[in-house]
């Protein structure tokens, strides 16, 4: 009951138009920023190494490395200040969570590339 | 509890409660009473759980006595004419504008900005001083043996040679009257009778809790 309830609150914060994404994606996170009276867009883009929670909920990191530093940020994922998601590329994993990329500089960092018309082929 | 987000993208935590619909079953008057009250029923009961003064207390039943209380003259007391209540609660207001059976709902907090909310906390069973009293309990290394947790002294010496009334020890905690006061309104969903409330309020989830205006300032 009070599960349902929870659900009810919920689902009026609940984006429909949110980009399907995966982990070991790259995307594009376009954030709107408001600087004293304007409001400007501001783009991370790295790998998605985490997602959590769930509903209204759950939120999404993203890693990049700024300056040969590794920078993670936590944007929850139905926030009205996320304006898009754009997905640039799939990478292959096998994990939910890619917290062992932290442990990786260089050339380690990068994923293998997933693409769809060899998933496709792998699926027959 | 979850959270909801404000204008702007702010997280909000939120405790979501069920309010109402509350029944008036009573009003408690100066001269009858001795003090001033409304008391409020919340979710039926079915009516073979409840025992017979139970049914008789929102709905008029009939009996020897009410029969030959009537043929005395003796006006009957108002009921709400309502099914069993499980929870009763009186709350200690004025009695102006309220009427027995009169059923409010969370639009009566519609105007309200801020609540006061009394419930009983979770039961933390035997709890220590560091839990209980907040101590800070003492250090890991330096030649503590075996205390880490433990409050220190009790006292003083020789005088005043007793422990003082008081004095912050380990024991029961938690499943006692608590109230968590000034909690701000978020929100109000009067077609699910729903209050979003900022912050947490005391008890386990699904548990029941009075909900008042606020007193602070």
């Amino acid at each position: 009951m009070s599960q349902q309830t929870l659900a009810l609150v919920e689902k009026g914060d609940l984006k429909s138009d949110i980009a399907e994404f995966s982990i070991g994606d790259t995307v594009d996170v376009h954030t709107r920023i408001l600087e004293g009276e304007k409001e400007r867009i501001q783009i991370f883009s790295g790998v998605v190494i985490a997602r959590a929670g769930s509903g209204s909920r759950e939120t999404f990191t993203v890693r990049r490395i700024v300056q040969g530093e590794g920078v993670e940020r936590k944007f929850p994922l139905h926030s009205p200040r996320i304006a898009k998601i754009e997905v640039k590329r799939s990478g292959v994993v096998r994990r939910a969570k890619l917290y062992f990329l932290r442990d990786r500089v260089g050339k380690a960092v990068r994923l293998k590339e997933r693409r769809a018309d060899r998933k496709a082929g792998a699926k027959e | 509890m979850t959270q909801v987000f404000e204008e702007g993208g702010v997280v909000v935590p939120v405790t979501v409660l069920e309010v109402g619909p509350c029944r008036v079953l009573q009003i408690r008057s100066k001269e009858r009473d001795g003090y001033e009250a409304v008391q409020l029923g919340f979710r039926d009961k079915p009516r073979r759980l409840a025992s017979r003064s139970q049914r008789g207390h929102v709905a008029k039943l009939d009996s020897k006595r009410s029969r030959t209380r009537a043929a005395a003259g003796v006006a009957a007391v108002a009921k709400a004419d309502c099914e069993p209540q499980r929870l009763l609660r009186e709350f200690r207001v004025s009695p102006e504008g309220f009427e027995v059976g009169q059923t409010l709902k969370v639009d009566s907090l519609a105007e309200i900005k801020a609540v006061d909310i009394t419930g009983t906390s979770k039961g933390r069973g035997t709890a220590g001083v560091m839990k209980r009293h907040n101590f800070k309990g003492q250090r890991a290394t330096h030649g503590v043996k075996k205390v880490h947790r433990h409050g220190g002294s009790q006292g003083q010496n020789t005088y005043p040679a007793r422990v003082f009334k008081g004095k912050k020890m380990a024991g029961r905690m938690g499943n006692a009257r608590s109230t968590m006061r000034n909690l701000q309104v978020v929100r109000i969903d009067a077609d699910n009778n729903l209050l979003l409330v900022r912050g947490a309020v005391p008890g386990p989830n699904g548990g029941y809790v009075m909900i008042r205006p606020t007193n602070k300032k």
